[in-house]
Parts: C-alpha cells; sequence; structure tokens
C-alpha cells in the first residue's frame, strides 16, 4: 500500500459502519417483516398485481416515449448550430434536477383537471423529468460522433436514411441503452410525480407502499409489497445492466463544434428543428411557466394572494406555523445532509480509491442506495428505527440522515474518478520530504479532490431539497420539508389551497436550481454523465 | 492530356466561407478520364473542404461541379458514384472487414452471393486476401487504409477521392502503398483526386500534380483551370 497515503480500511470505517446501520440493517428488518404470514397475503390479492402491472407498463411506455421525443432533440441540439443552442441546452436540462412533487405541480397547472389521473399525464410528467437523461447521456456521445463516418457511408451510395441506420444508430446504441436503462429505473420507482398526478386506476407499487402505510396502517402488507418491489427492481436492474453490457464500440470522437455541426438550411432539417424547438416548448417550458402563473392567477384575475398566504399561519397545515417555515426546515435538513453525505462519500471514496482488496464492493453498495427506491430506504428507516423499542421517529436526525442516504452514491460517483486520478508519484515526493501519512493526504490529495467535493456537496444539496420519496415516511407532523408541505397543501380542497401550493412549488423550483446553477458552474463539462 | 470539354470531371470557380473565412476562392479544376491529379497544399488550406463539395457532402456558397458535361447541383452524395477515402480509415468500428467492403454493394441492393465473391475479389486486390473475418479493430494501420480503399473501389466508383489517404501511416508504408495505389488507379482506370500535402508523395502518385493556391482567384489567374506544378 506504498502507494496510498492512509490505509484503506481506517477510511472505510464510517462509510461502512453507515451502510450497514442505515442500509443494510433496515432492508434486513424490511424482508423479516416480508415474510410474516400476512405479507405473503398480500401477493395473492389480484389488486396488488395490477399494480405491478401498471408500474411495469407505465414504466416501459415512458422509456419509449422519452425515447422518441428526446433522440431528434439530441441530435438537433448537438449537431445543429443555431443561435441559442446553448440557452436551450440548458433549458432542456433544468427538468432533471427539479424536485419530483415540483414536476407533478408542474403538471397540474398546465392541464385541465380532467386529466389528473391519467396514464397521459403520468406519462407526460415522466417525458419531462428524463429528456434531459437522454439529451446529456446520447448527446455527450452524439456531439463528438465523427461525421466522417456518415459522409464515407453516402459515398458508397447509402441514402441519409440508410447511412443513419447502418452507421450511426450501431454507434449510438450503447449510450441509447444506457439513458433507456436509467429512465426505465426512474420511472419504475417513481414516486412524487404518481402521488402528485395519479388516481384511483394509477397506482405505482411505491404509491402502494406509501398508502398502506401512512393510510391504512398496514405495515405488514407494506412490507410484502417492498419485497415484491426489491424483487422486481432486481429484474429492472438485471435487464438495464443487460441493455448496458452490449460491448461499446471503439471509434474515434471529434471535439470541434465546427466539425460536427451544421447550419440548418435545407426545408427537412428547418422542420426538424422547428419541431424539437415546438416538442421542447410545449413539454418542457409550457409545465414550468404554468406554474409561476397558477401562483398569481386568483379567481379572474391576477394577485399576490396566494403568495402571501406562504406567510400566512393559518395557511399552513402545522396549525402554528406559515407553510414558508418549510423552506427554513429544507434548508437547515439540506445543510446536515450535505455535511453528512461528503463526508461519508468523500471517505468512501477515498477508501474505494486506495483500496487493493474490496474496493468494488464497497463501491457496489454505497451505490446501492441509487438503485433502491427513496420509498424503500424511508420504509425500511421507519421499520429498523421508527417503532419501540429504538423509536428515533421524533427525532431531528432520522430526514437528513435519509437524504444523506440517497445523495451519497452521487458524492462518491463524482469524487471517485477524481481520487483515482490523483498521481502516486505526488505522495512519494511528500512523504520523501517528511510528509506523515495524514499530511500527505490533507496536502496532496484533498486541494485536487476540493472541486469533486463541492460539486458532490452542490448535488447532495439539491437532491435533499427535493427528496419526497424517503421524507414522506420520516418526516415530523409538526415539521415538514417543502416537497411535503405542498402535498399535504395540495391534500387540503379549497382554491386556497391549491394557490398556495402552487406558489410554494415555485419556491422550491427556483431554491432547487439555484443550487443546481451554482454547482453547474463549479463543474467541467465532461461528455456522456449525468 | 484533355481539354475541359472531354473532362470527366470539371470543377468551375467554386467558393466556400465558414462563416467570415473563406476557405474556398472561386477554385476551379478539371481532370480527365482516368487521370490522377495529385493537389498539394499545407494543411488548411481548404483542400478537403473541395473534396466534400465534389463528393456532394457540402453545398458550395457559388460555383459548379460538372461530371461529363452534367451539371451535378441537386445531384445528393448517395447518387453521384465518387468514392471517397480520408487519411483515418474511418472503418465502421461495428462492422467487420467484410461488412466494411460490402457496405456499398449493399447499399446498391446487390444481392448476398454477389457482394461476397466481389469482396473477396477486392481483398486480393488490395493484398490482404483472408482478411473478411477480421474485426476492424485488429487491424494495424496499413490495412486498416487497405481496406478502406477497397471499400471505396466495391461499389465501382465513378471517380476516387483520396484525402490525403497515407497522412497518418509511416514514410515506409506511404511509398509502398502510394505505389501500390497508383498501379491500382491505372489498372482500373479509375480517375482520382488525390489531396496531399507531401510533394514526393505526390509525384509518385499523379499523372498531374497542381497547386491548390494556383487553382483560386487569391493565386495566379489560369484561364484552362489546370494550373500545374512547373
Amino acid at each position: 500500500m506504498g502507494a496510498a497515503p492512509l490505509r484503506a480500511w481506517v477510511l472505510a470505517i464510517v462509510p461502512v459502519g453507515v451502510l450497514l446501520a442505515f442500509l443494510a440493517w433496515p432492508v434486513a428488518v424490511l424482508l423479516a417483516h416480508s415474510l410474516s404470514g400476512r405479507s405473503v397475503e398480500v401477493l395473492q390479492q389480484p389488486s396488488v398485481w395490477r399494480v405491478v402491472g401498471f408500474t411495469l407498463g407505465q414504466a416501459l411506455l415512458s422509456t419509449l416515449l422519452t425515447l422518441a421525443v428526446a433522440l431528434p432533440g439530441t441530435f438537433v441540439l448537438h449537431r445543429y448550430a443555431f443561435p441559442g443552442r446553448r440557452a436551450l441546452l440548458a433549458v432542456a436540462t433544468v427538468p432533471f434536477v427539479l424536485p419530483t412533487v415540483v414536476v407533478g405541480l408542474a403538471f397540474r397547472a398546465l392541464l385541465p383537471p380532467s386529466w389528473v389521473g391519467t396514464l397521459g399525464v403520468i406519462l407526460l410528467a415522466h417525458v419531462f423529468f428524463n429528456y434531459a437523461v437522454v439529451v446529456r447521456v446520447v448527446g455527450g456521445l452524439w456531439a463528438h460522433l465523427d461525421p466522417r463516418y456518415e459522409q464515407v457511408a453516402r459515398a458508397l451510395g447509402a441514402t441519409p436514411w440508410r447511412a443513419f441506420r447502418t452507421v450511426t444508430w450501431p454507434l449510438l446504441r450503447p449510450a441509447v441503452a444506457a439513458a433507456a436503462a436509467l429512465v426505465l429505473l426512474f420511472t419504475f420507482t417513481s414516486f412524487g410525480v404518481v402521488l402528485v398526478l395519479g388516481g384511483p386506476t394509477t397506482v405505482t407499487l411505491e404509491v402502494e407502499i406509501y398508502r398502506r402505510t401512512a393510510q391504512l396502517l398496514d405495515l405488514s402488507g407494506a412490507a410484502g409489497l417492498a419485497l415484491l418491489q426489491l424483487g422486481a427492481l432486481g429484474v429492472v436492474l438485471l435487464v438495464s445492466a443487460r441493455l448496458q453490457a452490449r460491448v461499446a464500440v471503439a471509434q474515434r470522437l471529434r471535439t470541434d463544434p465546427a466539425e460536427t455541426t451544421v447550419r440548418p438550411r435545407r426545408p427537412g432539417q428547418l422542420v426538424l428543428l422547428g419541431g424539437v424547438l415546438a416538442s421542447i416548448g410545449v413539454l418542457l417550458v409550457a409545465p414550468m411557466v404554468a406554474l409561476v402563473y397558477r401562483s398569481v392567477r386568483v379567481g379572474d384575475g391576477f394577485g399576490l394572494a396566494w403568495w402571501r398566504a406562504l406567510a400566512d399561519v393559518d395557511a399552513g397545515t402545522t396549525g402554528f406555523s406559515a407553510p414558508l417555515a418549510a423552506l427554513r426546515v429544507s434548508l437547515g435538513y439540506a445543510a446536515v445532509a450535505t455535511v453528512v453525505a461528503v463526508v461519508v462519500g468523500g471517505l468512501a471514496a477515498c477508501a474505494v480509491a486506495y483500496a487493493r482488496h474490496g474496493a468494488s464492493l464497497l463501491d457496489a453498495g454505497l451505490t446501492l442506495p441509487l438503485g433502491t427506491s427513496a420509498v424503500t430506504v424511508g420504509f425500511g428507516l421507519l421499520l429498523a428505527y421508527g417503532r419501540p423499542p429504538l423509536d428515533l421517529r421524533g427525532s431531528w436526525g432520522m430526514v437528513p440522515l435519509a437524504h444523506a442516504l440517497v445523495a451519497v452514491p452521487l458524492v462518491l460517483r463524482t469524487v471517485l474518478p477524481v481520487a483515482r486520478s490523483v498521481d502516486p508519484r505526488l505522495r512519494q515526493v511528500a512523504a520523501t520530504l517528511g510528509a506523515a501519512p495524514l499530511r500527505t493526504w490533507a496536502t496532496v490529495d484533498l486541494p485536487q479532490l476540493a472541486r469533486a467535493l463541492g460539486v458532490g456537496a452542490g448535488f447532495a444539496f439539491a437532491v435533499s431539497l427535493g427528496e419526497f420519496g424517503a421524507t414522506a415516511f420520516l418526516a415530523r407532523a409538526d415539521s415538514p420539508t417543502l416537497p411535503v408541505q405542498v402535498v399535504r397543501l395540495l391534500g387540503r380542497p379549497g382554491e386556497q389551497s391549491l394557490g398556495t401550493a402552487m406558489a410554494l412549488a415555485t419556491v422550491l423550483m427556483v431554491v432547487t436550481a439555484l443550487a443546481v446553477l451554482v454547482t453547474e458552474r463549479l463543474r467541467a463539462g465532461r461528455p456522456g454523465q449525468l | 492530356m484533355t481539354t475541359p470539354s472531354d473532362a470527366a470531371l470539371r470543377v468551375d470557380a467554386v467558393s466556400v466561407a465558414f462563416g467570415t473565412r473563406r476557405v474556398l476562392d472561386r477554385v476551379s479544376l478539371t481532370v480527365g478520364p482516368g487521370e490522377v491529379v495529385c493537389l498539394l497544399g499545407p494543411s488548411g488550406s481548404g483542400k478537403s473542404t473541395l473534396l466534400q463539395v465534389v463528393a456532394g457532402l457540402r453545398e458550395p456558397d457559388s460555383g459548379t461541379v460538372w461530371w461529363a458535361g452534367a451539371d451535378l447541383a441537386g445531384v445528393p452524395a448517395h447518387r453521384r458514384r465518387f468514392g471517397l477515402v480520408f487519411q483515418d480509415p474511418l472503418l465502421f468500428p461495428h462492422l467487420d472487414v467484410v461488412g466494411n467492403v460490402g457496405y456499398g454493394l449493399r447499399a446498391a441492393g446487390r444481392p448476398g452471393a454477389e457482394v461476397g465473391t466481389r469482396v473477396a475479389g477486392l481483398l486480393e486486390l488490395v493484398d490482404l486476401p483472408g482478411f473478411g473475418r477480421r474485426r476492424v479493430a485488429t487491424l494495424s494501420g496499413g490495412e486498416a487504409q487497405r481496406v478502406a480503399l477497397a471499400r471505396a473501389l466495391a461499389p465501382d466508383p465513378r471517380l476516387l477521392l483520396l484525402d490525403e489517404p497515407f497522412g497518418a501511416l509511416d514514410r515506409d508504408l506511404r511509398d509502398r502503398l502510394a505505389v501500390d495505389v497508383r498501379a491500382l488507379l491505372h489498372r482500373l482506370g479509375t480517375p482520382a483526386v488525390h489531396v496531399t500535402h507531401d510533394l514526393a508523395e505526390a509525384q509518385l502518385v499523379g499523372d498531374r500534380v497542381v497547386r491548390l493556391a494556383d487553382l483560386g482567384a487569391a493565386g495566379g489567374f489560369d484561364p484552362t483551370g489546370r494550373g500545374s506544378v512547373p
């Protein structure tokens, strides 16, 4: 271990401890719970299998629809040169960072109430949310694909369509598969969007688990469903891995936009450009605009009544605090969750980078929360620590802890490549100059990791602000976070509650967008990454 | 020697600008039937752009490209039957050698059996017999460039456009391939425009060597449009 400044196992103590205590143990409790007789009974109910069918079906449909809409957009945004292209690219990536609850509210604001509860609105919201996944993952490759491959094909007699089908598409396929796998995973575990937009017939497994826990107090049934969810998720992850296992073909990439982009001039190109601009306008921009519009739409006119209600205790749901109090709660939780996620994720990244043995196991273990649904994390924590003899539900720490768990994989993935790239010879130089291991780490590694840690912190902060799946199980009644407060307002009848929810969702949208904007500033653009 | 009227390819006062930068300024050039013309110029002088215009992959801002007396404006690249070889082999990485060489034949809708025999023949022609099932990633630089040449020749092009085809190879290999290509082109009787920045290579391959700088308005005016290196 001469090259590592610190022993990996020392660094791994805290991450492994957190992983065991707050992920492995809760899931184990969940599994034990779900093996009781009552839980197995649940699996014999036909209604449960309808939910499973709907969950899978809507995920597949959402994935196909997202690809169909976003692939032409990806092409235009990365291969056409036109004024405002970069700004449009930024606009197209905003929806992905928005909290799911905001996405749900935005579509409620955009569409007539009769659409709520239909499959159509859920699919649209999923396209809105995942458009950026395709644009980023596929676009990262497409932007740099050597245009001369297609030119060679054209010169060999292939029509433009044939050249695309037989050359460009096979080269893009690994990236398309990776994007499809991510979208499938995200839509399969979709919770906030479906909770806000779904109806009696449009229920996903996650929503059903939540409904049984929170409304029916049927913990055994919920545990059975959670087991089912974990199993199905395993299948989805397997399918995703299969999709991505196709051998990525080594190919030449170009980085000069002058070589890879064309100015659209022909009628066909202009029609495609127009179509993509229109779809971005209708699908991505309109919902966000509608949300803001509805927050100032009072009766038949405009006003700031709903915004004023944000500061009104009577408009709140706790009885003693105004809706806007949730902002302070969310910011506080986000700060704590960020610190925890950065410490745990940063230590884990260094441990994985320096470890000789068990590196991939630690890596996989800490990435697990990304594949596990947030609902499962929240429900597992609730079962493990939310009941006597150890009831931590009243404690302040549960929510930020859950947020940190969800954010650790993001920090790990951001910091790990940088930690691996630190030149070990620099450490050897430091050692020969008399620096002890800890000093070497602090003076050689840490400065190089600082930027990545900052980016990871930004992501963790944004994730915490919008996290809803786990929070829904763990939030205390007297101190809701922003997303929880929005959903609670939505659950109350009356025009004022709806308007106030719109205003509060707008606040959440702006705060999240700001956090991500600052983070993006820190990050140098790397192709092919989210 | 040919006169412009019986030329195979005639490029007439073609101009291309990228933004405000004029890459080609009223460039004219003729190539006779079976003639191999070497186009000489430093990198960045617009040689590749000229080939793209001839191939139909880029529309010129002004000027005309003629083939056998017919204006090619509006004829898309895949109907021109002009073969194209770049400095990088640019073999399709997802296909094997047979898949690459046979690509143009399949695009033309030839039956599979015919594609098979023709590809085998072409691989013999470029001195790579039995390479059909090799993955392109396993080829050396020289082998890959030979496969690229066979691929360009497969659909029986009327004209071959070679954009610094040996530029990425070492000197030794480059000279050997240059001799091979010259022999091959003369045997097939296919006219070609061969772009290079290497005078020795140009003189080795070409029937005629011209400098790009002499072909346009910026260079000396050449009424025949056929400037040549003294």
